[in-house]
């Protein structure tokens, strides 16, 4: 068997070879079936379930010597979770990483879709803590696997539609259940509700992998997937009232960052990469120079 | 010459695997297979490695009966793979086909059930060519708009076999094509029509 030149100890990627056959089998399923969760039997890895084992089990299998890696969380390349992610790969395969959308070939991602369209010879990986939409629903896995067999969701109108009653609105903001290819209601995992546009229509591959809950799924390039609602309340994402604080930009999501302790605060892009490719780009926004940048939303 | 398997298994059956992905993900796209196997005949190149990067001892290999008649060919794959080999086309999650005129019908292999889909036959077929003028139209997830599939021969009935396996969506078989060191893929997801 070969063993690679990295760390010591460890088969490439760190996963033996025939956990990657299994989980490989499981994605080349979850893409012929988009939306479906495909149950897989998720190894011990070696960082806690809350860290995205799921999504790491999915990037090891999927990573080659020639891929450039990067990780997000929370749209930033530097929390511990990204960091640590990105040193477990560099340490056991030995592949490049980046934190430029544009550079990488792999991204494995908490929370965030880049705002960056994504190319065709790119993959996005989520880490999903539950990948069930249906699991507040219905506790019982035996059940919510029969409702997906049936195409059977009318409990998740339901329960959208009690949002409305209650609030005037669908008050769901993350994990905003989509339907894919007309068929299965996915969870796009605890993403704000402004990156479900871009899970449609693609270009590049999207992986979902659950760690503890066992599950592995999929949206093929170029898939139809949309966003549940009413005809008397069509879903629609967030917006911001003003631009992003550092680079101007619109259209984006904007995290709020906390200034002072008299009540100063700001927003700027929660895509830290597309943040500063902007400014290098020249562009400014009005609190740019202000306030120290790096580490802004300490 | 003697017969082998990946000389270099962790990066062989890697690259083998996305080839295989991107064309599943991207139905017709064709994408070259590279991979250092020499598989004893008549078992092709393309369909060997695609065994055993995805085939082991949890994977029942199913053979057409050219592959079937060369007991070399099922001592080979269950040799390096750990795969049993069935004689049952239900049975199999992976079927290797060497003649794919003589297919037996897309119902001889399993579709999953309605709870469990992905328990389905993954069927890997060697034509002689994917770049055939005679062409199918593809639509579905991965395709933007159309997109073709030039695998030549296939079985005669090959068109209404595949309407009535969509029929059967979610539950369904997928097909990877193969010939000349490329592959293309046709996930259960794909609408296929008579170009
Ligand atoms: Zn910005």
């Amino acid at each position: 068997m070969n063993e690679t030149a990295t760390a010591s100890g460890y088969n490439f990627a760190y996963l033996d070879e025939q956990t990657k056959r299994m989980i490989r089998r499981a994605i080349l399923k979850a893409i012929a079936i988009p939306g479906y969760q495909v149950p897989f039997a998720s190894r011990e890895m070696p960082m806690p379930y809350g860290w995205g084992t799921g999504g790491v089990q999915v990037t090891a299998a999927v990573l080659g010597p020639d891929d450039t890696l990067k990780v997000i969380d929370q749209g930033s390349d530097d929390t511990t979770n990204a960091v640590s992610i990105r040193k477990f790969f560099e340490r056991t395969a030995g592949v490049k990483t980046t934190t430029k959308t544009t550079d990488a070939s792999v991204i494995q991602t908490r929370h965030r879709v880049p705002e960056e369209k994504l190319r065709a010879d790119q993959i996005l990986v989520y880490q999903v803590p539950i990948p069930e939409p249906l699991r507040f629903l219905e506790p019982r896995e035996t059940e919510t696997r029969q409702l997906h067999a049936l195409a059977e969701y009318g409990l998740m109108h339901v329960k959208l539609y009690e949002d409305i009653a209650r609030h005037g609105r669908i008050a769901t903001t993350y994990a905003y259940p989509v339907e894919v290819a007309g068929r299965y209601v996915m969870d796009p995992s605890p993403v704000p509700k402004f990156d479900n546009p871009k899970i449609g229509d693609c270009a590049a591959l999207q992986l979902y992998g659950a760690g503890r809950e066992k599950r592995i799924y999929a949206v093929p390039p170029h898939t139809k997937v949309k966003s549940l609602d009413f005809e008397d309340h069509p879903f629609r994402v967030q917006t911001f009232r003003e631009p992003c604080a550092l680079c101007a930009a619109e259209d984006v999501y904007l995290d709020e960052v906390v200034l002072d302790d008299r009540g100063g605060r700001m927003f700027v892009c929660s895509d830290t990469d597309y943040c500063e490719q902007r400014r290098t780009d020249g562009h400014r926004g009005k609190m740019l120079g202000k306030v120290p940048l790096g580490g802004e939303a300490a | 010459m003697t017969v082998h398997a990946f000389t270099d298994p962790v990066f062989d059956a890697q690259k083998v695997f996305r080839a295989a992905m991107n064309v599943l993900s991207r139905p017709g796209t064709l994408v070259p297979l590279e991979a250092d196997v020499r598989p004893p005949a008549p078992l092709s190149l393309e369909i060997a490695a695609l065994a055993l990067a995805f085939a082991d001892h949890e994977t029942p290999i199913w053979l057409d009966a050219a592959l079937t008649s060369v007991s070399y060919v099922g001592e080979y794959l269950k040799f390096h793979t750990g795969a049993p080999i069935t004689p049952h086309p239900v049975e199999a999650a992976f079927a290797l086909v060497s003649e794919p005129a003589l297919c037996p019908s897309l119902t001889s292999f399993t579709a999953g059930t309605a709870d469990y889909p992905d328990r389905s036959t993954t069927i890997f077929v060697q034509t002689d060519t994917l770049r055939s003028s005679r062409s199918f139209t593809l639509r579905g997830p991965g395709i933007s708009g159309t997109a073709a599939l030039r695998a030549d021969p296939l079985p005669p009935a090959f068109p209404r076999e595949w309407a009535a396996n969509r029929a059967l969506f979610p539950r369904g078989v997928d097909m990877l094509f193969a010939a000349d060191g490329w592959i293309a893929g046709l996930p259960r997801s794909t609408e296929l029509s008579e170009a």
